[in-house]
C-alpha cells in the first residue's frame, strides 16, 4: 500500500495565501506573533510588505482588519482559533459582523488535536461562537485540497468568513481530478441506506475509516462531508435524513453548538430524526499527543465505529 | 470658517443633539455636547469630505470610538448636509436609520459602525495603515472618551500605531472627566493621559477642546507632525451649552423631559442670538 500524503490544514492555509497573494494585490495578511505556527510565514516571505504582524494583541488585530476592509483591502486575520473566535469574539461580532465587512479569519490550532498544549489552547467552542454571528460563513475543511479551495472561495466571497484549520497533519482525501468546492454545499462521499453520518474537518477521514468497519458488519452508512457549517446545506441534510432515518454527526468540537447542533436545528424543524452527536462532551480537553487524545476522546475511527454501532442497536 | 461661524455652527449642532435625544426619550447628551466643538471643527474645517459623495474614495475618515455620543455625530452630519436635519427626531425610533450607535451600513457619512467601547481606535489604525500602504494622502481621525481609554484595546491600538509611525492618524480624547459611575478620577483614573500616549510614541497636544483657536492650532500641528501619530487630549466640559447638564454625571445617558427640553432650547437659542450680535 502506498503511503498516504499527510498535510496539516494550517499549512494549506499558508500555501493558499501565497497563491492568492500573487493574484490579488489587495490581500493583506495579519498575524499576532504566531506566523510560524499559523503558517502565514510563507506569505511573509513571499510578500513581506503585505504581512503585518500586530504583536500579541488579537483584539486590536481584528479591529485593524475591519479598518482595512473599509478601505477596500481583503485582510486575512490569522491566529489560533482560541484567540480568533474566543479572545476577539466581541470584536469579530461588532467590528466585522455587524457592519458585514469583508474580513477573512484564518483560525488555526482548532480542536483537541492541538495536542500537548492542552485545554487552554484547544478551542472546542469556536464553531458555536462564529455560527451565531449574522452573515458569518463558517468553513471547516477536511484536508489539504479542501482547505486550499476554501481559502480561495473565502477570498471570492464578499463578506466575513471564518476558516477553521488544524495543527495535526492529516491524510489528503480529496485528491481527485474533478474536485470542486462550493461554499454551503455538502459532499456525499458514500451513499448508504442504514444511517447518515455527517462529518466535518479532520473527522471526515476518521468517519470514512469507521464506515469501512461498519460495512464489514453489514451496515450501509451514508457519509457526508459538511465543510461549510454555515450556511449549512439544508436540502442535503434533510434529504439524507429522510432517506436513512438515522443521523450521526462527528466533529472535533464541543457537541454543544457546532455541527451537531446545526444539523439538529435543521432536522427538528424539517424532518425530526433521532440524532447522535459525536464530539467532545461538555468538558475541556487535556495535554497529550494528538492521536492519543483523539483515541481517548473516541474521535478516531474506532471510537466513531463503536458509538455508531451502539446508536444503531 | 472663522471662529464665530464655527461657534454658531456648534450651537446649531447642540440644538440638534438636544432635539434628537429629547425625541428619542433616551440617549447620551452629556458627551455629545462636550464633543460638539470637536465635531464642528472636524466636519466644517479640518476634514476633506463631501456630503454629496459620502463614500468618496480619498476622503478623510472619522471613527467615533465613543459611539454612544452618536447624537453629536448625527447632528453634525445633518448640519453638514449628509442627511436632513428633521431626521434627527427619528433617533433611536424603530425603523429609523439613525440607530442608537453609529451604523455605517445605513447612515450617510458614518465611516464605521461603533458603540462597543475600546474598538474604534483599532479600526482607525487599520484605515490609516491602508492609507499609508496605498500612498494616499487621506487622514484618519478617531474620537475616544476619557473613560473609554480604560479599555485595554485602546492601548493595543496605540502601541501598534506608534510602532508603525502612522502620522496620518489623530486620536482625540474627549477629556470631560466624567464617566457613567462618576468622575474618572474616582472610578479608575486614566491620568496622566498625555504621558501615557507619549509613552506609546504619540505626539501629544493638550488643549481646551471647547476653544476653536486651540482646536485649530492642534489639528494644524498634527498635520505638521511626521513620523508619529498624534493624540489630542481635549479638556472639555460635559454637557456644555445646557446649564443644568454642565459637568453633571447625571446627564451622561438621560433625555430631557419636555420642560427641560424647552429650557435647553431657550438657552441655546439665546446663545445663538448672542453670537449673531458679535
Amino acid at each position: 500500500m502506498s503511503e498516504v500524503k499527510k498535510v496539516a490544514t494550517r499549512d494549506s492555509y499558508g500555501a493558499a495565501l501565497v497563491e492568492l497573494g500573487q493574484e490579488h494585490e489587495n490581500l493583506i495578511v495579519l498575524d499576532a506573533d504566531l506566523a510560524a505556527a499559523t503558517k502565514t510565514g510563507v506569505f511573509k516571505k513571499a510578500f513581506p510588505e503585505r504581512h503585518w504582524d500586530c504583536g500579541i494583541a488579537e483584539a486590536n488585530m481584528t479591529g485593524i482588519a475591519a479598518g482595512l476592509a473599509t478601505c477596500g483591502k481583503v485582510p486575512f486575520v490569522s491566529t489560533f482559533a482560541m484567540f480568533a473566535a474566543g479572545r476577539a469574539y466581541e470584536q469579530v461580532r461588532n467590528a466585522i459582523g455587524y457592519p458585514h465587512l469583508n474580513v477573512k479569519i484564518g483560525a488555526t490550532h482548532a480542536g483537541i488535536s492541538v495536542g500537548e498544549d492542552g485545554a487552554s489552547h484547544q478551542c472546542l467552542e469556536d464553531i458555536a461562537l462564529m455560527r451565531e454571528i449574522p452573515g458569518m460563513v463558517v468553513i471547516n475543511p477536511a484536508d489539504d485540497v479542501e482547505a486550499r479551495a476554501a481559502v480561495k472561495a473565502a477570498y471570492e466571497h464578499v463578506g466575513p468568513v471564518y476558516l477553521r484549520f488544524g495543527r495535526l497533519a492529516v491524510p489528503v482525501i480529496n485528491d481527485v481530478p474533478d474536485y470542486k468546492f462550493e461554499i454551503g454545499k455538502g459532499v456525499v462521499l458514500k451513499e448508504g441506506k442504514d444511517v447518515t453520518i455527517f462529518a466535518t474537518g479532520l473527522e471526515v477521514k476518521e468517519t470514512m475509516e469507521a464506515e469501512k468497519m461498519l460495512a464489514a458488519d453489514g451496515i450501509d452508512a451514508e457519509i457526508i462531508n459538511i465543510h461549510t457549517i454555515k450556511p449549512i446545506d439544508r436540502e442535503l441534510v434533510i434529504a439524507s435524513a429522510k432517506k436513512t432515518g438515522k443521523v450521526v454527526t462527528v466533529e472535533e468540537h464541543s457537541i454543544i453548538g457546532g455541527l451537531g447542533s446545526a444539523v439538529c436545528e435543521v432536522l427538528c424543524e424539517e424532518a425530526p430524526t433521532k440524532v447522535l452527536r459525536i464530539g467532545v462532551e461538555d468538558r475541556f480537553g487535556e495535554s497529550g499527543p494528538a492521536l492519543e487524545l483523539l483515541h481517548k476522546y473516541e474521535l478516531d475511527a474506532e471510537g466513531i465505529y463503536k458509538k455508531v454501532k451502539n446508536f444503531l442497536k | 470658517m472663522n471662529n464665530l461661524e464655527l461657534e454658531k455652527t456648534a450651537n446649531e449642532i447642540r440644538k440638534g443633539i438636544v432635539t434628537a435625544v429629547h425625541s428619542a426619550k433616551c440617549g447620551h447628551p452629556g458627551g455629545s455636547l462636550s464633543a460638539a466643538d470637536i465635531f464642528t471643527y472636524l466636519y466644517f474645517e479640518e476634514m476633506n469630505i463631501d456630503p454629496k459623495n459620502p463614500k468618496m474614495e480619498d476622503r478623510d475618515r472619522f471613527v467615533l470610538s465613543k459611539g454612544h455620543v452618536a447624537p453629536g455625530l448625527y447632528s453634525t452630519l445633518a448640519e453638514r448636509g449628509f442627511f436632513p436635519k428633521e431626521d434627527l427626531k427619528t433617533l433611536r425610533h424603530t425603523g429609523s436609520y439613525l440607530q442608537g450607535h453609529p451604523d455605517m451600513k445605513h447612515i450617510p457619512g458614518v465611516d464605521m459602525s461603533s458603540g462597543s467601547l475600546g474598538q474604534g481606535v483599532s479600526v482607525a489604525v487599520g484605515m490609516a495603515a491602508a492609507g499609508k500602504f496605498d500612498n494616499k494622502d487621506y487622514r484618519v481621525y478617531a474620537l475616544t472618551g476619557d473613560g473609554e481609554i480604560e479599555e485595554g484595546q485602546i492601548w493595543e491600538a496605540a502601541m501598534w500605531a506608534g510602532h508603525r509611525k502612522l502620522d496620518n492618524l489623530v486620536v482625540i480624547v474627549d477629556n470631560n472627566n466624567l464617566q457613567i459611575d462618576g468622575p474618572i478620577t474616582e472610578v479608575c483614573s486614566p491620568y496622566p493621559i498625555d504621558k501615557k500616549f507619549e509613552a506609546f510614541n504619540f505626539h501629544v497636544i493638550n488643549i481646551n477642546g471647547n476653544d476653536f483657536d486651540e482646536l485649530r492650532a492642534a489639528f494644524k500641528e498634527a498635520r505638521q507632525t511626521k513620523g508619529q501619530p498624534t493624540a489630542i487630549i481635549a479638556k472639555t466640559l460635559k454637557g456644555r451649552g445646557v446649564s443644568y447638564m454642565e459637568n453633571s454625571v447625571d446627564w451622561h445617558g438621560k433625555a430631557p423631559n419636555d420642560e427641560q427640553y424647552e429650557q435647553a432650547m431657550e438657552e441655546l437659542t439665546k446663545a445663538g442670538e448672542a453670537l449673531c450680535q458679535k
